[in-house]
């Protein structure tokens, strides 16, 4: 290839906010309800019932453009979209156009030249469409409107990415600002979280725009960047091949690893939007903005550097804790019950990974209490158990949230300090093994290990080995 | 004199007084409608059964002392395009045959909480667009003064059963004057209060920034007592406005000393019938007698109303109307291939001519590229106009103007030309678009026998001044009752 081309992409995010309530009537957001049992007239399109906006998804939708340092547009509209299909019972979309709650924001990223900073052109609310389910026996369609009218946000980036790297960590970004607001579980694989990639290409060094196409239907880091990837490459195959590209929406088959055209731009709708008129102009008060200012929690980097400052933790250990709120949240709380950072970062960095790699688990869904884990660590700082047997509580902890110290007293795996039943144990263990002791008076080191070990398995693992070694030496020299 | 041919006021009265019972009321509200309904057609749906058993529980509550007002065991007529759970809901369209709703529109709950016995609901223009109520999918309601002319709409068949007496009240629907103008070609008082003060939950929507529910009564006394009951603030209706002064009937009082009536020039100018040009200057000319001061003035920008309005309208109720589609209720075409032809076939065969002009006159403001040039146009006008009467109320306490150009056109007339007919709206779409409450009341008979109504307009909120006003001229005159009654038709 003689020519160089740049990437140059944009996003569409989309955002299932964690109201309690849809957007615009009082049904519930919970997932998984029977067909069509979270609805009411106002979300099922019934004729003659209106929308009223929830308070909660403003204030979210503020949260979020704060924390993206967004201008908030303090009287915001809201629009209606217009366009037939049969999960969305209006046939019309509330959304934002002309007015939309948050403008010209960014968020910083880190790429391996520094960071950078990615435009964010605005934010605005909408609601959901329900969901068509296909019944292949009776060869009809059904409708099911339970997620008719949860609240999202849609955050619109400007095109300034220019590979999937960078789309990763600012979708990593955006993710991890919003869980530590709270406004939404942002999972992509459960469309929580969605993106849409508006991508073209164009040679380096110029500054022209491409032909843009939009792509959908993507689902997981990995898919986003193999279409990524896989739509720079058929964009540069086209043009080196003197052909042009063609402003349509894409859709990506992640099992194919391919995608295809869904509509050109001579499709698309005109949506006739124009002002909703059941609705009236949101005001945003300077008190009400100040107000949610003031909630906004501590985002992930104002903590890196509180974590190294109050608890003195290692900068590494900070950035794994802070990478998801639960983790950071953990930690927090079970520093506050026994006072140990390090220790508590050490068992949330090994064996919390460990496990959560082991059963393929987000950190959202830890589920076990800092009290156990306080607890856990007491007893073993006490010397109460001993290492080994900690790791097997903890896993338990993990699992079943089991109390450590009820655990530990019901299954007797308290180290035994009583240094007559250890020497007894200690000098059956000299005499059951001549040959080891042999050689370890021969000067063969690793012979200890060997009878360190045939203690430990005589006391249950109840023993502190650092005792056994040291009993074992002493009785090995008296036998000199 | 049958009951019917009190006032709601009157009835309420004789039902608390314990001389008749609600279901007797009732019981003489069916028959009215089985002797005049055959010739007038107001009705669409006549639930008897309901009806009477309500009243029946109405009349216990009356005798418990848990319904005390005015309106408790009085029979009313509804529009067809409130929802009333379980009853059948129209808005005298196809696409919605059959349709009954799971809910009860908060004004028609309102009603409810004070007694009322709902006896069915009313004719009216397809989804409220048309101004004779000859759109309507279950045929035309005639005028019950002259069997030959039209009722006037939207709210035709509401205006036409209380001029006929089949009920005690009505409610109806003011998007461009639909309760005022059928209120003037009845004989009738309708009141379209100011944009905000009746929920819209529950009404079917046809422009959602200019519909407003509003009474149609007798007179005036009926429409503030009504009014009273039906106004409230509704958290479920984004644009309801929370108001301190829902007692409507304290301003029954008889006195216009001192107050300000503009009379706007340019709406007695080309184009009024002289008949009513000169009722209405007459009825003028009584309000100053009673020592109120009158004034010509200039309400320019009318002429633009029209436009605005239609643009603004039309926009709406092609986006409000996309919901019906076969889909989830009313009407879907028998056979189809597909999706796209069901939506087709469904609302091709669901609704008439005039709502299919309007959804594609609305689609093409909203379409891009003309959205600019109509629709944001529109909206300026809108705002031109109501910055207008904001200066005109500065020096003013009411309005005085005509309702429609004319008293009621004959059947079959209007709908040959639409424009003609979208013209006639000239004096009642601008109180609409600057969201103003207006009350039509009659005011004379023209030389054809039919009735003349006159228009007051005040400034937002200002619902008392109108009533004040308004009943102070009906105190000079007689009710007239329509000649359907006299026997003369």
């Amino acid at each position: 290839m003689s020519r160089q081309y740049e990437t140059v992409i944009g996003l569409e995010v989309h955002v299932e906010l964690a109201t309690k309530t849809k957007i615009f009537c009082a049904c519930s957001t919970e997932f998984g309800g029977a067909p069509n049992t979270h609805t009411c007239p106002v979300c099922t399109g019934m004729p003659g019932a209106l929308p009223v906006l929830n308070r909660q998804v403003v204030e979210y939708a503020i949260a979020v453009g704060l924390a993206t340092n967004c201008t908030i547009n303090q009287c915001c509209k809201f629009d209606r979209k217009n366009y037939f299909y049969p999960d969305n019972p209006q046939n019309y979309q509330i959304s934002q156009l002309y007015e939309p709650i948050c403008r010209d924001g960014y968020v910083e990223i880190d790429t391996p030249s520094g960071t950078k900073k990615i435009g964010i052109h605005e934010i605005h609310m909408e609601e959901d469409a329900g969901k068509l389910m296909h019944d292949e026996w009776e060869d009809c369609s059904l409708v099911d409107f339970n997620r008719s009218g949860v609240p999202l946000i849609e955050i619109v980036s400007e095109p300034d990415m220019r590979d999937a790297k960078e789309v990763i960590a600012y979708l990593d970004k955006l993710r991890l600002i919003i869980q530590y607001l709270g406004a939404s579980d942002c999972k992509l694989q459960e469309g929580s979280m969605r993106a849409d990639v508006n991508l073209s290409v164009r040679e380096t060094g110029s500054t022209r725009l491409g032909t843009r196409t939009e792509m959908k239907n993507l689902n997981s880091f990995k898919a986003i960047t193999r279409a990524i990837e896989g739509e720079r490459e058929r964009q540069i195959e086209l043009l080196e091949m003197g052909k042009a590209v063609v402003q349509e929406t894409r859709r990506w088959d992640d099992n194919k690893e391919s995608s295809y055209a869904m509509r050109s731009k001579e499709d698309a709708q005109d949506y006739r939007y124009f002002p909703e008129p059941d609705l009236v102009p949101v005001w945003i008060s300077d008190e009400w903005l100040a107000q949610i200012r003031a909630r906004q929690p501590e985002l992930r980097t104002q903590k890196l550097i509180r974590y190294k400052k109050e608890f003195d933790i290692p900068d590494y250990d900070a950035q794994i804790i802070t990478s998801a709120k639960k983790m950071a949240d953990l930690f927090e709380a079970t520093t506050a019950i026994c006072k140990k950072p390090k220790k508590v970062s050490n068992w949330l960095m090994v064996e919390t990974m460990r496990l959560m790699k082991e059963h393929e688990m987000e950190a959202e869904e830890l589920t076990f209490s800092p009290k156990h884990l306080a607890e856990l660590i007491e007893l073993t700082d006490k010397g109460a158990i001993n290492s080994s047997v900690a790791k097997e509580v903890f896993e338990k902890i993990f699992l079943e949230d089991i109390d450590p110290l009820q655990y530990v007293e019901e299954h007797g795996l308290k180290t035994v300090h009583d240094e007559s039943v250890l020497r007894t144990v200690v000098e059956k263990v000299i005499e059951e093994n001549p040959q080891s002791v042999a050689d370890y008076r021969g000067g063969k080191e690793k012979a200890m290990g060997f009878l360190v070990g045939q203690t430990m398995k005589a006391m249950k693992g109840k023993a502190n080995p650092a005792a056994v070694n040291q009993m074992l030496k002493e009785l090995l020299m008296v036998g000199i | 004199m049958s009951l019917m041919s009190l006032t709601a006021v009157e009835l309420g009265k004789k039902i608390q007084a314990k001389e008749v019972t609600a279901v007797e009321a009732a019981r003489e509200a069916f028959l009215q409608i089985e002797r005049m309904d055959s010739k007038l057609h107001c009705m669409i749906t006549v639930d008897k059964e309901g009806a009477l058993e309500r009243a029946e529980k109405v009349q216990e509550g009356i005798e418990k002392g848990f319904f005390k007002g005015p309106l408790a065991g009085v029979p009313v007529v509804l529009k067809d395009n409130l929802c009333t759970k379980g009853m059948q809901t129209t808005c005298a369209s196809k696409i919605l045959y059959h349709f009954k709703p799971t809910y009860t529109a908060e004004a028609v709950k309102n009603l409810e909480q004070a007694g009322a016995v709902i006896l069915g609901k009313a004719n009216m223009d397809e989804f409220a667009m048309g101004s004779t109520t000859e759109t309507s999918f279950f045929g035309v309601t005639k005028n019950p003064w002259n069997l030959e002319h039209v009722p006037g709409g939207s709210s035709g068949g509401s205006c036409a059963a209380v001029a006929a007496e089949e009920c005690s009240y009505a409610l109806g629907s003011d998007t461009g004057g639909s309760i005022r103008q059928p209120s003037a070609y009845c004989g009738v008082t309708g009141i379209k209060p100011t944009y905000g003060t009746v929920s819209r939950y529950g009404l079917i929507a046809y422009a959602s920034s200019l519909d407003q529910i509003g009474p149609v009564a007798k007179d005036v006394g009926d429409c503030a007592a009504v009014l009273e009951a039906i106004a409230s603030y509704d958290p479920k209706d984004s644009t309801s406005v929370k108001r301190k002064d829902y007692d409507f009937t304290t301003a029954l009082v008889e006195d216009v000393k001192g107050l300000r009536i503009g009379i706007p020039k340019d709406y007695f100018g080309v184009g009024l019938d002289a008949e009513v040009r000169e009722s209405i200057l007459q009825a003028a000319k009584v309000l100053e007698g009673q020592g109120a001061v009158l004034e010509e003035f200039d309400l320019s920008l009318v002429e633009y109303a029209i436009p605005a309005y239609y643009i603004i309208a039309s926009a709406e109720a092609s986006s409000n109307l996309a919901r019906f589609d076969g889909v989830k209720y009313g009407y879907r075409t028998k056979e189809y291939e597909g999706l796209h032809q069901m939506y087709k076939k469904s609302r091709s065969e669901g609704f008439g001519a005039e709502v299919k002009r309007r959804i594609m006159l609305g689609s093409f403001v909203l379409s891009s590229g003309y959205y600019d040039a109509y629709y944001l146009k529109a909206l300026k006008t809108k705002a031109l106009i109501k910055q207008a009467f904001d200066r005109a109320f500065e020096r003013y306490d009411v309005i005085l103007a005509p309702v429609a150009p004319t008293t009621a056109p004959k059947l079959k007339e209007s709908l040959c030309d639409p424009i003609q007919m979208y013209l006639s709206d000239i004096y009642t779409i601008a109180a609409n678009l600057a969201g103003l409450p207006g009350i039509s009341l009659p005011c004379g008979i023209d030389s054809k026998g039919l009735p003349i109504g006159m228009q007051l307009l005040g400034d937002c909120f200002q619902e008392k001044k109108l009533i004040r006003a308004a009943y102070t001229f009906e105190r000079t005159r007689t009710y007239e009752r329509c000649k359907a009654l006299k026997g003369v038709l």
